[in-house]
């Protein structure tokens, strides 16, 4: 029997590969999304472990409030550099080296900075120990600088950019822009750094333009040989300051990997995600693909009962069918996964995320993960219709056009759809309105109902068919005529059918319509915040809008000619109530281009608090407040004001210190954002005198209110065409369940087909019927998918309680077109099957 | 095998159909049965019942010394196995198995082995011996019902059923199946029932029941195709 089944599936193989599709893009997905971070996770910890590998110990910056990283600005701070000499002297230590770092921008011919998304490092190292091998840095060719009017820079850069030794180079760090002669391309290391650029400088010019006099940011120490870590590390541990820690090479690599690796792991559980929803989908395709094969197949499983088959060995058949399609598409799909790594991988290149890299990962997890779950699901999804398969009686074999009978349960269909669907409501309510439970149990409410939802809508969606059809369907019939007219009723005669396959397509429909709500909703907010508070002329931001930049270029501009005021925010992390937050630092000059609302008793200036910290913490004008910053130091101010910012958010986070005291308490303070005021307003004129005195810092931007507001919600963009691009795979999956469904339809109805050409259907009109049959199933599809979106979309912006309800017509009309254009491609081969049908041979076909 | 008062009612109420009506009688060992009647007469309705692929509505069926009616699916299915076996008006082969693995099917479902001499007996008496690795879609339709009668005798099952197998067929192809189902019960002393429209197909019977109206209403022995011909004419007038 087993071999029957085998042999069946070789017998159709054009159906079996139908059924396979849907896993094989769904496996690939998330052995593609393994591939990629595997290897993302491999890049950073070569990266990591060949940074370190020269020394034995490393000491690095400590900050006092925790986290941290000592190239962010204002966070782990430098430690004095007297501690060089010292940690030398050391007995057990041979050699040890140090340098400063700081994020450093390298700036093109052009005069615009490089890499304004990836970033780039910068280092000022001590040439006199640049040769040796402590330090991670090497030298490719040339040499090291030596001198203020030297760089290094790294190898991509000069091998893609063109700069070779002894070019000019522009380099931006905290400070103003300077050119330099390339002295030498050197390396970290000895992996990728993905799309970061590197510029070294000697140690002093380093210290002068990072703004770390007589400061290191990092010891690299080598012991003498026989030492013991642990030794090495105690001795070095006796002479720290409070500002620096030591660890043992290993354990920094651990350390930087590790912190590295909870990014990645984001993206792992993000990228599985759609992976899931992909299979999701796909098991839709595959339950249904199996379901309209079996009833096909009814005389054949007949026949088999006759000749004494058990009700088992049908079951068993069909199972056995379907782990081997499950497994072989899980085969193909995990090979498919190393190519669709690679295609991640340049999707996310091109929003930016260039990550370091290995040689291809292909884990053992990777395997085992993609063919269990592969096959795993197209068993489940085989139940059903296996189930009904050994429903089919024997003396179905006599009978002609014998009909696969009802599944017991089938009379229970609509009780147990609709209780299915109330209860998921029920869930999503209670996720949407229960403002008692957390954020999370919420959204978990929310996401387990919108699975449930989208069960019970599927077993509804039979009953919806017709009258969806018939409304759908009725341009194509009224149009099209008679292929159309015919199109709408066979996409009515199988309303299971029709309706499992436009359940498929509705999974992705309702989920691109949420994200388009929600990023709606989002924007609308975001905008709503901007036109409130946005008072001033032009807005200073760096290129890319979201990292931080030094607060020169701001400087600068206040003696620039026309400007009234210059009011900028700084953004550093503080311990405020025993807790590390995010704080932002401003001047008293703020409300003349920020109009923020104020609660009543507040003077207008910092230090401020927002009025829900201020609740939560019971604050009020005059209530003392403590921080702690990174560096150790304790700040005690008094605050003077409670701003009460809109819903759409503000360029302040819950604490706001004034400027002057934020520029006392971190070593490298950075502006998030300045706002500018000019004589006239916004004029070209204004703008060409700001963008001139910015000459010297390629790294910042002047815009306008509303280019301000578009480049803050280009990160909104960004995760919106992210999440499009990869929901589109769910959405792939399921119109290879329109083509799959189409191309069995042919076959069940080539005796009628050949009818319908014999009595002067021409190729031409079978085919149109064929595509419009296929198009009122997809816009079935959009039918019960979009408004799904819509009310999901209102409820989870209702959870989340922020972005504002708003329905984004224009983007739903181009889903229904785009719909349409589904089912036209969906389309295609079925309708040319359908077409080619040699007349005699339909009409003769059993 | 032995049947008693047979009754099969379709529907309820008004418009229910009795299409058998009380029908009793015994098939001997090594017989060959035709059944005749008109169209919709019951013909199929019997064989169905007979084969145990249909309950009757009252009555029995003894195979073997086993009261089929009664019997659940799996032991009905495991009957099947032992004791029946099937030719079909549409053959009902399995397009993606060669001839001979169709004819195995029923002892590959059962997970038994065919005995190599019987089975090389078989195929050439069924006169598919060179057409083994065919497929169906490569066979003529008599070819196809060669297949499908060897098939049905592969597993020497104590009663052979067979619905109209010659009512897709040409008549000299007919003639062939025909000649090999006699061939069978001669050879093989195989019991046989044979459902039938055609006179000729009646007369290499050993015993033939016309039936009209979900009655037995005649029997003839060892009839020519004369007779039987006769008797159909009194029946449809
Ligand atoms: N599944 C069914 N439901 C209702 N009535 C049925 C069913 N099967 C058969 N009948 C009725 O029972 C009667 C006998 O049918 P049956 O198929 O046994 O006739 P038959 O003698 O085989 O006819 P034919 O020579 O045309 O094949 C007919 O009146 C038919 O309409
Ligand atoms: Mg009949």
């Amino acid at each position: 029997m087993i071999g029957v089944a085998l042999k069946g599936l070789l017998g159709r193989k054009l159906r079996a590969s139908l059924t396979a599709i849907a896993i094989v893009l769904g496996i690939a997905m998330v052995s593609g999304t393994y591939v990629l971070t595997d290897t993302i996770k491999a890049g950073f910890s070569g990266l990591f472990t060949t940074v370190y590998q020269g020394a034995d110990a490393i000491v690095s910056g400590r900050s006092a409030i925790g986290g941290g990283d000592q190239n962010g600005p204002g966070l782990a701070p430098s430690f004095d550099e007297t501690l060089l000499p010292r940690v030398r002297a050391l007995p057990d230590v041979a050699d040890a080296g140090g340098n400063v770092a700081y994020p450093t921008l390298l700036v093109g011919r052009n005069g615009k900075v490089m890499a304004a998304q990836a970033g780039g490092l910068g280092f000022g190292i001590d040439p006199k120990r640049a040769d040796d091998a402590i330090d991670p840095l090497k030298l490719v060719s040339g040499r090291w600088p030596t001198n203020g009017t030297q760089i290094a820079i790294d190898v991509a850069t000069s091998e893609k950019k063109n700069f070779a030794v002894g070019d000019m180079i522009g380099a931006v760090a905290s400070g103003a822009a300077h050119r330099y002669r390339i002295a030498g391309i050197v390396k970290l290391g000895d992996a990728s750094i993905g799309g970061t650029t590197l510029a070294v400088f000697d140690l002093a010019t380093g210290q002068r333009i990072f703004h770390k006099q007589g400061k290191l940011d990092t010891i690299y120490v080598k012991s003498k040989s026989g030492v013991a870590p642990p030794k090495l590390i105690s001795e070095l541990r006796g002479i720290l300051p409070p500002t620096a820690q030591v660890r043992s090479a290993a354990a920094q690599a651990k350390h930087d990997t590790d912190n590295t690796s909870s990014f990645t792991s984001i993206i792992q559980d993000f990228l599985l995600a759609f992976a899931g929803i992909a299979l999701f989908v796909g098991s839709f395709v595959i339950a249904n693909t199996l379901s309209i094969t079996i009833a096909q197949r009814t005389r054949e499983f007949a026949t088999l009962r006759t000749l004494g088959a058990t009700r088992r060995q049908v079951l068993r058949s069909v199972i056995v069918e379907a782990l081997v399609i499950g497994f072989l598409a899980s085969v193909v799909g995990l090979f498919a996964g190393l190519g669709l790594a690679k295609l991640l991988n340049q999707l996310f290149v091109a929003l930016g995320i260039d990550l370091p890299k290995a040689s291809t990962v292909f884990a053992t997890r990777t395997i085992v993960v993609s063919l269990v779950l592969g096959t795993v699901v197209t068993l489940l999804a085989s139940l059903r219709p296996a189930f009904r398969a050994t429903r089919v009686e024997p003396i179905a074999a006599a009978r002609e056009g014998a009909l696969l009978p009802p599944s017991r349960l089938a009379r229970f269909g609509l009780p147990f759809a609709l209780v299915t669907s109330a209860a998921a409501i029920a869930l999503l309510l209670f996720g949407a309105l229960d403002s008692s439970a957390t954020t999370k149990q919420r959204l978990l409410a929310i996401g387990g109902g919108v699975l449930i939802l989208f069960f019970g809508v599927a077993l509804l969606a039979p009953r919806l068919v017709t009258p969806l059809a018939r409304v759908l369907g009725a341009a194509g019939a009224r149009f099209g005529g008679t292929p159309g007219r015919l199109a709408q009723q066979n996409a009515m005669r199988a309303p299971s059918r029709t309706a499992a396959t436009a359940s498929a397509l509705m999974i992705g429909l309702a989920l691109v319509t949420v994200v388009a709500v929600l990023a709606a909703g989002l924007k609308s907010r975001f905008e709503g915040s901007v036109h409130a508070l946005f008072h001033a002329d032009y807005a200073l931001t760096s290129q890319n809008g979201f990292i931080p930049t030094g607060i020169a270029s701001a400087n600068a501009l206040a003696h620039a000619p026309g400007v009234e005021v210059v009011s900028s925010v700084r953004a550093g992390e503080a311990k405020v109530f025993g807790k590390r937050i995010g704080i932002t630092g401003t001047d008293a000059q703020m409300p003349r281009v920020i109009s923020i609302d104020w609660v009543p008793g507040s003077a207008h200036v910092p230090p401020f608090v927002s009025k829900d910290y201020a609740k939560k913490h019971g604050l009020h004008v005059g209530s003392p407040l403590t921080l702690q910053v990174p560096s150790g130091r304790t700040l005690r101010l008094t605050i003077r004001g409670i701003i009460d910012p809109p819903k759409g958010g503000s360029p302040f986070t819950d604490v706001t210190i004034p400027n002057a005291v934020f520029d006392r308490a971190y070593a490298n303070p950075a502006n998030l954002y300045s706002f500018i005021k000019m004589t006239g307003g916004v004029t070209s004129e204004n703008t060409t005198r700001l963008n001139t005195a910015l000459q010297r810092f390629p790294d910042a931007k002047v815009q306008t209110e509303g280019q301000f507001e578009k480049s803050q919600e280009q990160g909104i963009t960004l995760l919106l065409n992210l999440l499009y691009v990869l929901l589109s795979l769910s959405i792939v999956v399921s119109l290879f369940g329109i083509v799959n469904t189409l191309i069995l339809t042919v076959f069940e109805r080539t005796r009628e087909l050949g009818m319908l050409r014999a009595v002067g259907m021409t190729r031409r009109q079978v085919r149109n019927m064929i595509r419009y049959e296929s198009v009122v199933t997809a816009l079935i599809g959009a039918a019960l998918g979009i408004p799904i979106g819509i009310g999901l979309g209102a409820l989870v912006g209702h959870a989340i309680a922020y972005p504002a309800f708003t329905i984004p017509w224009g983007t739903i009309v181009v889903f229904v077109v785009a719909a349409v254009i589904a089912g036209l491609l969906a389309a295609i081969f079925p309708a040319r099957r359908a077409g080619r049908l040699n007349v005699l041979e339909a009409l003769q076909y059993e | 095998m032995q049947a008693r008062d047979l009754v099969r009612r379709y529907g309820e109420g008004a418009t229910a159909v009795e299409a058998l009506r009380g029908i009793s009688l015994e098939v001997q060992a090594g017989e060959l049965v035709a059944v005749m009647g008109p169209s919709g007469s019951g013909k199929s309705t019997l064989m169905h019942i007979l084969a145990g692929l249909d309950k009757p509505t009252s009555g029995t069926v003894t195979i073997a010394g086993e009261e089929i009616t009664s019997l659940d699916d799996r032991k009905l299915t495991l009957l099947r196995r032992r004791h029946i076996g099937f030719v079909f008006q549409f053959f009902n082969l399995l397009p993606m198995l060669t001839a001979e693995e169709n004819v195995l099917l029923p002892l590959s479902i059962a997970g038994t082995k065919p005995e190599q001499r019987w089975l090389d007996d078989l195929l050439s008496r069924t006169g598919i011996d060179n057409r083994r690795t065919h497929r169906p879609s490569e066979l003529s339709g008599g070819q196809q019902q060669r297949v499908a009668i060897a098939r049905s005798l592969v597993s020497r099952p104590t009663i052979l059923f067979a619905d109209e197998p010659t009512g897709n067929l040409d008549s000299r192809t007919g003639g062939e199946i025909l000649d090999l189902l006699r061939e069978s019960v001669d050879a093989y002393g195989q019991t046989t029932v044979m459902v039938t429209h055609e006179a000729r197909a009646a007369a290499i019977a050993d015993r033939v029941l016309f039936i009209a109206d979900g009655l037995i209403v005649r029997e003839l022995e060892r009839a020519t195709a004369q007779q039987v011909l006769d008797v159909m004419a009194g029946l449809d007038a």
